[in-house]
């Protein structure tokens, strides 16, 4: 029976291994969908759905979005978030966003935002164009 | 459109709206709502479910808390006249009917209802004229109308989400008297999101 085997399998495991973790990763880059590409006036009609509790420039039932790229979730001044959105991790950007806003309540468990996700791969690229644009920083 | 076309539009409309759709609209939203107790000794097994729940309510309650001071704002900000004022009333009215069933859902739950915030940062810089406020509200309601779209999907309880649905239509309906006040298309498409 042993003769049968690869001599790879019991003389070189780490080498093994790293074949393993190459076609791996190789996977699942290759299942990953690329992210498509925003149009960001597209994605401000789609913020309006955000508009119920969210706004650019003011804290509502939601934070505001003002520099929302580059941010520890849970962290504008003044906002109650959940202890759950506090302790995510999450620093807002483009992949951290995109995951986010398919389901929120699956990424986030406990969060405050009761949305059920937006699905659509291309209305989450319009909407993130959108607001890579709309929540610059105002200049001091 | 000017201020006075606003205000000739939406006059006939209060007529209909004042006679009967006050309690028509929010009824079942009511009745469905008030059977929560079964709906918390249902989900006893199911406390996370139920959590949730509570969280998408206390979300809604927030954002109906908001409506009622948005309305209030613009009923007192003297720019409105006396039909337009009655509408703003009378969706702030519904506004506060949304909310006492949603605190009394929340309590039923188990869970503790939110409470208006203290302050809200309304744009009173920005409303300077009638059109101005209607604008504002019809923002408003269209948000609320979006927002209600987006929680019904994560409701565990289905009778919730009937519910919710029920909120929504009413919410839809003042951002379309809302629209049509403003001159533009009332029903602006097909589909709500």
């Amino acid at each position: 029976m042993t003769n049968h085997l690869p001599t790879i399998d019991r003389r070189r495991p780490a080498r093994r291994l790293g074949l393993l973790a190459g076609i791996g990763l190789a996977l699942i880059l290759a299942a990953a969908p690329a992210r498509a590409e925003g149009d960001p006036v597209a994605g401000e009609a789609i913020y309006k759905r955000c508009g119920g509790c969210h706004s650019i420039d003011r804290n509502r039932v939601g934070p505001k979005h003002e520099g929302l790229f580059g941010r520890k979730a849970g962290s504008v001044p003044g906002f109650d978030y959940s202890k759950a959105m506090r302790q995510s991790g999450i620093v807002w950007d483009d992949a951290t966003l995109d995951r986010f806003l398919e389901n929120p309540r699956a990424v986030v468990p406990g969060t405050k935002m009761t949305y059920a996700g937006v699905k659509d791969a291309q209305e989450r690229a319009d909407l993130i164009a959108y607001l890579k644009q709309a929540t610059k920083p105002a200049a001091p | 459109m000017t201020e006075i076309q606003a205000t000739s539009i939406i006059a006939p409309r209060r007529t209909l709206l004042l006679r009967g759709g006050q309690a028509l609209l929010s009824a079942s939203a009511i009745a469905i709502l008030a059977g929560c107790e079964n709906m918390a000794a249902t989900h006893a097994a199911n406390a996370a479910s139920t959590e949730d729940d509570v969280q998408i309510l206390n979300t809604a309650l927030g954002l109906e808390y908001e409506g009622i001071a948005a309305y209030q704002v613009g009923a007192e900000s003297g720019l409105l006249s006396k039909p337009v004022l009655d509408i703003a009333v009378a969706f702030q009215g519904h506004h506060k009917e949304h909310a006492t069933a949603l605190t009394d859902a929340v309590r039923k739950l188990g869970g503790k209802p939110v409470t208006p915030m203290a302050s809200y940062e309304f744009p009173v810089d920005q409303l300077k004229s009638e059109t101005d406020v209607i604008r504002f509200a019809a923002g408003l309601e269209q948000g609320a109308a979006s927002a209600y779209y987006g929680a019904i999907p994560a409701f565990g309880n289905r009778d919730l989400a009937q519910a919710a649905a029920s909120i929504m239509a009413d919410e839809a309906m003042h951002w379309a008297v809302l629209r049509h006040a403003l001159g533009e298309n009332p029903v602006p498409s097909a589909f709500v999101s």
